[in-house]
């Protein structure tokens, strides 16, 4: 195995945060908070590249974990007083203890009927963070989410908040790293890869669906925590089956089973956008066009393409093989 | 000799047609028994049912004295039973190391110490051991989905002893690999039995393969077993040149 792309991957990451600390200054409240969305929705992404890009297993149901975690955060430092550490945590236990129940249909059900099965749990969440006023405040929402408090320093600010996202951001992302290049990441792959022949290894396919799917759902928890207190408002909209698409889509156009891919998925579904709103009311069109066109192009994202360029640059030597996809 | 495994009167059903029909055998520990028959007779059906990926419809499989039936094929393995497909069988996308590591690694300590343990669980040297004994070392880095034929072959039956099993069902490993590799590949299954102890049952369409190989040989025939002997035996047998030649 080549460890050096490993830590290429590592290394960027750090970098990563680092520059992010940096990168806001001058930029005004407003872009600071698309920079805090997009490292908020890459967390989600992340997620999602665990469950669907590296094991393999079809879920429609990232932002419908992303609402529990949003929801479980914001009622827990608005109405029970907790501290933002604390709800950030049990946000996380939550989503994992429920993709834990729900990935027992992915047990038994394969493809597409698993992603119909969280298609519809999907839909159930969201039916009842609006229709559940006691609890959720329906189609109102919740408003008045506080920023968090860290080691006595507030957040209240776009900056400092900023700062605390690509502190978690990049604490969540270290993580996962460790957790892809472990045997468990191996053994996740191989679910994807060939269920059959790795339960014929020894490898307990029960056990490893389960917890792909509930570590996923903890990082769409993750997320939904670290967003409660971005946006300060939150209501059912952007947890609805669309958004979970989108989650899907910037899984794919940053790269399946890249560890870095989620990053640049979700700099392409949120950041991207906004870059495009120049263009008035054609946005939309335009922003559809370039995904479409990229996916056209490299059905691997833009990190498959990156690397299929670097390839390229190095000269593989004579008689070796197409591409390998950096997966772990 | 210890017997390692006795399939009893196993018969599997689906829906109105028998594809194995009450085949009884015993493999003796250290030997390789073939299993030749031709195509339809129901031999990959029974290593299905032997490992639990499929449920037999009746009759009893025992490792070991011990009653196994009915268990899937991750307990089986974890038993000692490993196997080797007849369609390819590799991770893709992993390199030839990372495959043979995934092949070793569920049997090494317990989930929670794999998570926090080595990456590689400790198994690097054992794949790039195994690697050399199947001659890839060329190949160790290379993604497995990229590999020839012949050598993700190699590779998928370098997998199935990478945990060290007491016993190993081969489904037609010379299937599609060429001359060459295939007196490779033989060569390094009999250095396997006689070194490592492990015992072989080996599907083979291959007749010169299984008949050089293996010690003895059971002779299936649309679902049932039509002879048992040395390779000369069956080879003389009247109803096993019948069921080849037909009638």
């Amino acid at each position: 195995m080549n460890t050096s792309r490993f830590d290429a991957v590592f290394a960027t990451l750090v970098l990563g945060a680092v520059i992010l600390w940096f990168a806001p200054a001058g930029m005004g409240r407003y872009g600071t908070y698309v920079l805090s969305l997009w490292l908020v929705t890459a967390v989600a992404v992340m997620g999602l590249n665990l469950t669907l890009g590296i094991a393999g297993l079809k879920s429609l149901a990232q932002a419908a974990f992303m609402g529990i975690g949003a929801y479980a955060t914001a009622l827990l430092t608005t109405k029970a007083g907790i501290g933002w550490l604390p709800a950030f945590a049990i946000s996380g236990a939550l989503c994992f203890a429920v993709g834990l129940l729900l990935g027992f249909p992915a047990l038994r059900v394969k493809a597409h009927y698993l992603a119909f099965v969280t298609l519809a749990f999907s839909t159930l969440v969201w039916l009842v963070l609006r229709n559940e006023q006691w609890l959720t405040g329906g189609v109102f929402g919740i408003s008045n989410i506080p920023r968090p408090m860290i080691f006595g320093i507030k957040t209240d600010n776009a900056l400092p908040f900023h700062r605390f996202v690509v502190v978690v951001t990049l604490l969540l992302a270290l993580v996962l790293w460790w957790l892809v290049r472990s045997p468990w990441g191996r053994a996740f792959l191989a679910l994807r890869e060939n269920p059959v022949r790795a339960a014929s290894l020894g490898v307990n396919i029960r056990a490893y669906t389960l917890l792909a799917f509930a570590i996923g759902s903890a990082y769409a928890g993750f997320a939904g925590a670290l967003y409660a207190p971005l946006v300060e408002f939150i209501d059912p909209s952007p947890f609805q089956l669309s958004a979970s698409f989108f989650l899907l889509l910037m899984v794919v156009a940053g790269g399946s089973g890249y560890q870095l891919g989620p990053f640049v998925g979700a700099l392409l579904g949120v950041v991207l956008p906004e870059w495009l709103r120049f263009t008035g009311g054609l946005y939309l069109i335009i922003f559809a066009a370039i995904v479409i066109g990229l996916l056209i192009a490299c059905p691997q994202g833009v990190l498959g393409l990156l690397e299929r360029g670097w390839i390229a640059v190095r000269r593989r030597p004579v008689g070796s093989n197409p591409p390998i996809k950096e997966t772990v | 000799m210890a017997t390692v495994l006795e399939v009893e009167g196993v018969r599997k059903q689906f829906g109105g047609i028998t594809a194995v029909d009450g085949v009884s055998f015993t493999v003796e520990e250290g030997e390789i028994l073939g299993i030749i028959g031709p195509n339809g007779c129901g031999k990959s059906t029974l290593f299905n049912c032997i490992l639990g990926q499929l449920a037999p419809t009746a009759g009893r499989i025992r490792l070991d004295g011990m009653d196994v039936t009915g268990m899937n094929p991750e307990q089986m393995n974890r038993r000692g039973v490993s196997r080797t497909f007849q369609l390819l069988q590799v991770f893709p996308e992993l390199s030839v190391r990372e495959n043979l590591i995934l092949a070793g690694q569920e049997h090494q300590g317990t989930m929670l110490s794999r998570l926090f343990g080595a990456r590689d669980a400790g198994l690097t040297a054992a794949a790039d051991r195994m690697i050399g004994f199947f001659r890839l070392q060329h190949l160790a880095d290379t993604r497995a989905g990229g590999l020839s034929y012949g050598q993700q072959k190699l590779l998928d039956a370098a997998m199935a002893f990478m945990a060290g099993p007491r016993l190993v069902l081969l489904d037609e490993p010379a299937g599609g690999v060429n001359l060459t590799m295939l007196g490779d590949l033989k060569e390094r299954l009999k250095v396997m039995n006689a070194e490592a102890g492990a015992t072989f049952v080996v599907i083979e369409h291959n007749m010169d393969f299984v008949m050089s190989l293996c010690t003895r040989v059971v002779v299936m025939a649309e679902g049932k077993v039509l002879a048992v002997g040395t390779p000369a035996e069956v080879r003389a047998n009247p109803a096993v040149i019948e069921a080849y030649l037909g009638h």
